[in-house]
């Protein structure tokens, strides 16, 4: 069906999602700096505020705690509360209200009130914006019990986890990366999900299961293409939620292939190769061949320089050499 | 105007230009891409930085934001480190791992400037609390713009200061934009200076592209300090010339400055220099060939920072993992 094969950039499908969510569920609405200009959030609420106007279409002033702690009792009164931050890093003001409120109050009131929230945060790395403008902290989201984050890498995802997201009860972080929205694929024009906490297989091989989400699977998908041309057969799954995650579908491609690598863009340390790392070693321990690789970002701020820059976020190369190293011992 | 020594006035004139000839010195290297960080230039609002430092000892602090080349420059900081900085040179103020929304120069007294909106008004705060505790009288400096007065943090810091009496000048740049919003879109009320009212912290409200009077309405609120009556508001009313971010858009690379051209020509004959500058030459403090001699050694000066910065070399590869930790 042509309808069905009709591309559509990253931002674009998020931004389907919202006009298709909002025309269907006058409870859903979007909250957050920047969402009535082009300002931050670049093309992804093209649109929205000129169809649904001020009341459901809001910008705010630079009140991040406040707005999120808004946007969560919102969501506790009837709502379906979508806020945006433009950048990961501003979100920061408001882990009072996602993790200690939003995140725990289903559980700690015995499950009286649910808390169907999207917290939407934008990933924003590079051009020398150095340490406070460039961090991917997905992971201190995913350490915390009560929510789920969802971390889309293709269009198609993007729109389809988004309007997951908006239709789930519960709290569910959706994270994007700036690098992601200019990016074009296939997106259906229908109102469609994509299940939360459920990977793709993106590519098939035999030798080596290599784990990622988010931006990096473009590079995770161009190192197995390059490391079949050395005969190396590389599985690479798209985890797209980092939580809950689809272990199911990386422990069964680990026990054929017998060789675990993630790539993340976060930081390694307690990030989330280690914790693909953690429950493959605990539940596929007898499977594995070789020790695991995690492909990451160094320990460190992120740099200004474009000189430290460029050593700082790994790549299709840092991919292919520790894959390389592991199917070689 | 007698009880300013000349010395003084040209001093004020001098570092306000150097200031603006820096700033504008970046327009090129920017929209050709040989800079390539973020940069938020402050033309037009020199005027807050050079009264305010003007007041300050080179033992007090000051902390800025994104938009702080200014302050990093009238606390006394050198023009060569800090255009290496933008550039992302190893010779930079904060070694080329900060750029331009991190200028750092603590000999001088400049603390540190980051991009968190309000994110560095606490820590401005615990400055003064580190005086007050070691009862040094030295006073702390907080710069921050329209914007940051809508996150929550300003009002608990506000709170805690007059509480405990700290020697800290809380300065507002009201450019009346943060962004994309205007200022009437963020706040119900926008005469800034209002908000530290319910906090029994003294405030005025100041014309902050003239010098004259920025310089006299901190001289008070420094003595109000070092006298153990701090804290102290600041609401320098101001206008940027140039964009948020990058020279003349709001948005980097795109041609969307939201602001109406009316309002910015309006500014425009406000400018802090101009003015004052004419002012220096009606009332024979500068002739107009020491102006002339002043432009000329600071087209100098920051041409040569340039040279300075393109003759320095990156960061070497292997000190990616520097600085961490000490
Ligand atoms: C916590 C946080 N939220 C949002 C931003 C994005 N941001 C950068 S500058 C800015 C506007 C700041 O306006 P203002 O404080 O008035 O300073 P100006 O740019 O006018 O000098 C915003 C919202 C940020 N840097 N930090
Ligand atoms: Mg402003």
């Amino acid at each position: 069906m042509s309808l069905n094969n009709r591309k559509l950039q990253y931002s674009l499908a998020a931004n389907e999602a919202f006009h298709q969510m909002m025309g269907e569920d006058e409870s859903v609405f979007l909250i957050g700096q920047g969402v009535k200009s082009p300002w931050y959030v670049g093309n992804t609420a093209r649109g929205l505020l000129e169809r649904f106007g001020p009341d459901r279409v809001i910008d705010t002033p630079v009140s991040e705690n406040a707005v999120t702690g808004a946007a969560v009792g919102a969501a506790m009164s009837g709502m379906r509360s979508v806020v945006v931050h433009p950048r990961m890093d501003f979100m920061m003001y408001a882990l009072d209200p996602i993790i200690n409120q939003a995140a725990n109050w289903y559980y700690m009131n015995g499950g009286k009130l649910s808390v169907p929230i999207v917290f939407w945060g934008i990933i924003n790395r590079g051009g020398e914006q150095a340490a406070q403008h460039s961090q991917a902290l997905h992971t201190i989201l995913g350490h915390i019990p009560g929510l789920k984050v969802v971390m889309p890498s293709t269009p198609y995802d993007a729109k389809g986890l988004m309007i997951s997201a908006i239709k789930d009860d519960n709290p569910v972080v959706y994270i994007d990366d700036r690098w992601l929205h200019s990016t074009e694929g296939v997106v259906p024009e229908e109102i469609y999900e994509v299940p939360i906490g459920k990977g793709a297989i993106r590519r098939e091989g035999n030798d080596v299961t290599l784990v990622a989400v988010s931006f990096i699977m473009r590079h995770a998908l161009e190192a197995a293409a390059e490391l079949a041309q050395e005969n190396i057969e590389v599985e690479v799954i798209d985890l797209r939620t980092i939580k809950p995650l689809d272990k199911d579908l990386v422990l069964e491609s680990v026990k054929k292939t017998g060789r675990l690598a993630v790539a993340d863009s976060g930081w390694k340390t307690y990030g989330l190769a280690a914790e693909i790392s953690a429950f493959v070693f605990e539940e596929a321990f007898d499977s594995l061949k070789a020790p695991f690789v995690r492909v990451t970002l160094p320990d460190l701020p992120a740099p200004a320089s474009s000189a430290l820059e460029k050593l700082y976020y790994p790549t299709t190369k840092d991919i292919v050499r520790a894959i390389r190293g592991m199917v070689n011992k | 105007m007698k009880k300013y020594s000349k010395d003084f006035l040209r001093q004020l004139y001098r570092t306000m230009l150097r200031i603006r000839v820096c700033e504008e010195s970046l327009v090129d290297p920017i929209l050709n891409g040989d800079v390539r960080c973020p940069v938020h230039l402050c033309s037009g609002e020199e005027a807050v930085a050079a009264g305010i430092c003007a007041s300050l000892n080179e033992t007090d602090y000051i902390f800025g934001n994104h938009r702080s080349h200014g302050h990093f420059l009238a606390k006394g900081g050198r023009i060569d480190v800090l255009v290496a900085e933008i550039y992302g040179k190893e010779t930079g103020c904060s070694r080329g791992r900060g750029g331009s929304m991190h200028l750092i120069d603590p000999e001088n007294g400049m603390m540190g400037a980051a991009p968190i909106v309000a994110g560095t008004i606490s820590l401005a705060v615990g400055a003064a609390l580190a005086s007050h505790i070691r009862r040094e009288k030295r006073v702390s400096v907080s710069f921050f713009g329209d914007g940051a007065t809508n996150e929550g943090v300003l009002f608990e810091c506000m709170n805690l200061a007059s509480l405990k009496k700290l020697p800290i000048i809380f300065v507002c740049e009201n450019n009346f934009y943060a962004t994309h919003m205007p200022v009437a879109e963020c706040r119900p009320e926008c005469d800034i200076a209002d908000i530290a009212k319910p906090f029994n912290i003294p405030n005025v409200r100041v014309d902050g592209n003239n010098v004259l009077k920025v310089f006299e309405t901190a001289k008070e609120a420094v003595a109000a300090c070092r006298d153990g009556s701090g804290p102290f508001f600041i609401e320098a009313i101001t206008y940027r010339l140039r964009g948020h971010v990058g020279p003349d858009d709001n948005i980097q690379g795109t041609h969307t400055d939201i602001r109406p051209q009316e309002e910015i020509d309006m500014w425009k004959k406000k400018d802090p220099i101009i003015n004052f500058e004419r002012y220096l030459l009606d009332n024979d403090v500068l002739s107009e060939s020491e102006v002339s001699e002043i432009k000329r050694e600071i087209d100098q000066e920051v041409r040569e920072a340039h040279v300075f910065a393109d003759n320095s070399s990156y960061p070497e590869e292997s000190e990616l993992n520097a600085y961490v930790f000490k």
